[in-house]
């Protein structure tokens, strides 16, 4: 792969769910080590861009490309064993956690690597404590999702898309359904793994996540991208109008 | 007019290799259909897989649209006449296994649609194929939520497997019935049988709270 080019290529992408257009046409790079975060109000279609990045949504025409894989080209999607190769080059955090209720945490994070990569169970426990200890929870290997906090829940969600090895991560509102004490906590491992230079793609309501973490911010509404910036260009000084809106409505509420 | 139970101790030996019977036909019949269960009620997911759906849709329509008892007589009266002459236990299990695969396809199908969607999709998300997904993340959690309703099939099939005294299999009920047959006891004898249900049901119940509490202890259901 061309170390120039981009880790994540979107042209013209559109999706619509019956009459429903969610994606009106995204074009959208994502370079390596970048992170992306994704705001705008619900409903802009932030959550289907992501999802259409590793194929749990189908895109109705355009293109895009990640990690190397065509993902989906005018409508035709990567066939089912290639996909599930680019699935493991791309990790998944989603809001409402998904941890695998029946398995406890140390099993959540080794299903993936033993089921997927082959990789052995000892050498797939030795690498989860690890992610473990990354975030924070090595003293909960033994425990039930159900047991956990949602923060908990999450951070271990975090661990076992990462004991994948991916190139690219993306979060879908990986905060939304916290308590507001429990929203720092996983931020911060988000943090940690932006400066160890990960690629992520953030769909967060978060902003100050967003202005102290994010290298490109962009703005969604109704289904396209309307803004595309800086942080700091588009929390202090944004070009259109609806951004405003936008900001001043969420900002307001914090 | 007393009662004169003196007829089910006399005959209490058939009695208990009838019900010997009924437990082993139920047993296998129970596989038989936990399998079939499995395979329709897997095949009956995805509409858009249509040869398959339609398949298996047909399957559980045409069990659960006819008596149970036309079933068995239809393999062990009217085969014979395309020249397959099953044995009649052999129909018996059949018959029961592929009647219960219909009702246990229904349970099996709505257990997995109960598992929350972002269950498959995290499992998909990390590069599982639909398979591997089914296999080690839904299908264990489905499981669990399936024994309540499975219990109340395999206790129906322990009642219905009655019906096979029907082709001449030496069932619990065919045994009472011989015992009737010389001493015009029916009351007692059918009580007795009565009895012998109960408890072989009860017992199914029993084994089946225990299973679901030990699954439950290892924390697989909240």
């Amino acid at each position: 792969m061309n170390p120039q080019a981009p880790i994540v290529s979107i042209r013209a992408l559109r999706k619509s769910f019956g009459q429903h257009v969610v994606l009106q046409g995204i074009d959208l790079d994502v370079q390596g080590s970048q992170v992306v975060v994704v705001i705008g109000p619900s409903g802009s279609g932030k959550s289907t861009l992501l999802r259409c990045c590793n194929g749990l949504e189908q895109a109705d025409s355009g293109r895009v490309e990640i990690c190397g894989h065509t993902l989906t080209e005018a409508g035709r999607m990567l066939d089912e064993s290639r996909l599930n190769q680019l699935r493991q080059d791309v990790g998944m955090v989603f809001q409402s956690f998904n941890l695998f209720a029946h398995l406890p945490v140390i099993d959540n994070i080794t299903v993936g690597p033993r089921k997927v990569r082959g990789v052995s169970r000892k050498q797939a426990q030795a690498e989860a404590m690890v992610l473990l200890e990354k975030v924070g929870l090595a003293e909960k290997a033994h425990a039930m999702p159900a047991s956990l906090s949602g923060g908990q829940k999450q951070r271990v969600a975090i661990a076992r898309a990462l004991a994948m090895q991916p190139k690219v991560m993306l979060f879908d509102e990986p905060t939304s359904a916290l308590d507001p004490e429990l929203v720092g906590e996983v931020l911060q491992v988000m943090k940690l793994l932006a400066s160890e230079g990960m690629t992520m793609m953030v769909v967060t309501h978060e902003m100050d996540f967003a202005r102290d973490v994010a290298d490109v911010v962009l703005v969604m509404d109704n289904g396209a991208l309307i803004e595309v910036g800086a942080p700091d260009v588009i929390f202090t000084n944004p070009s259109q109008a609806r951004t405003r809106d936008f900001l001043r409505a969420v900002l307001s509420r914090a | 007019m007393g009662l004169d139970f003196s007829p089910v101790w006399v005959g209490w030996r058939n009695l208990f290799q009838g019900a010997f019977v009924t437990v082993e036909i139920t047993a296998v019949a129970l596989v038989l259909g936990c399998f079939m269960g499995l395979l329709a009620g897997i095949g009956r997911l995805k509409p858009e897989r249509r040869l398959i759906y339609a398949l298996c849709t047909s399957y559980v329509a045409a069990i659960r649209g006819t008596p149970l008892l036309v079933q068995l007589f239809l393999l062990f009266f009217g085969l014979p006449q395309f020249g397959i002459l099953l044995p009649a236990f052999f129909c018996g299990v059949i018959g029961l296994g592929i009647y219960s695969g219909a009702y246990v396809s229904e349970i099996v199908r709505g257990s997995i649609q109960s598992i929350d969607r972002g269950q498959m999709e995290a499992a998909r998300s990390l590069g599982m194929s639909y398979g591997t997904a089914m296999r080690t993340i839904i299908l264990p959690q489905a499981l669990v939520r399936m024994i309540p309703p499975l219990g109340n099939e395999f206790i129906a099939l322990i009642k219905n497997s009655a019906l096979v005294s029907l082709l001449t299999i030496h069932d619990l009920m065919h045994e009472g019935q011989k015992i009737i047959s010389v001493s015009y006891r029916s009351l007692e004898v059918y009580l007795a049988i009565a009895v012998m249900y109960f408890v072989l049901t009860g017992l199914t119940t029993l084994a089946l709270r225990r299973i679901e509490e030990h699954l439950r202890a290892g924390g697989m259901v909240q």
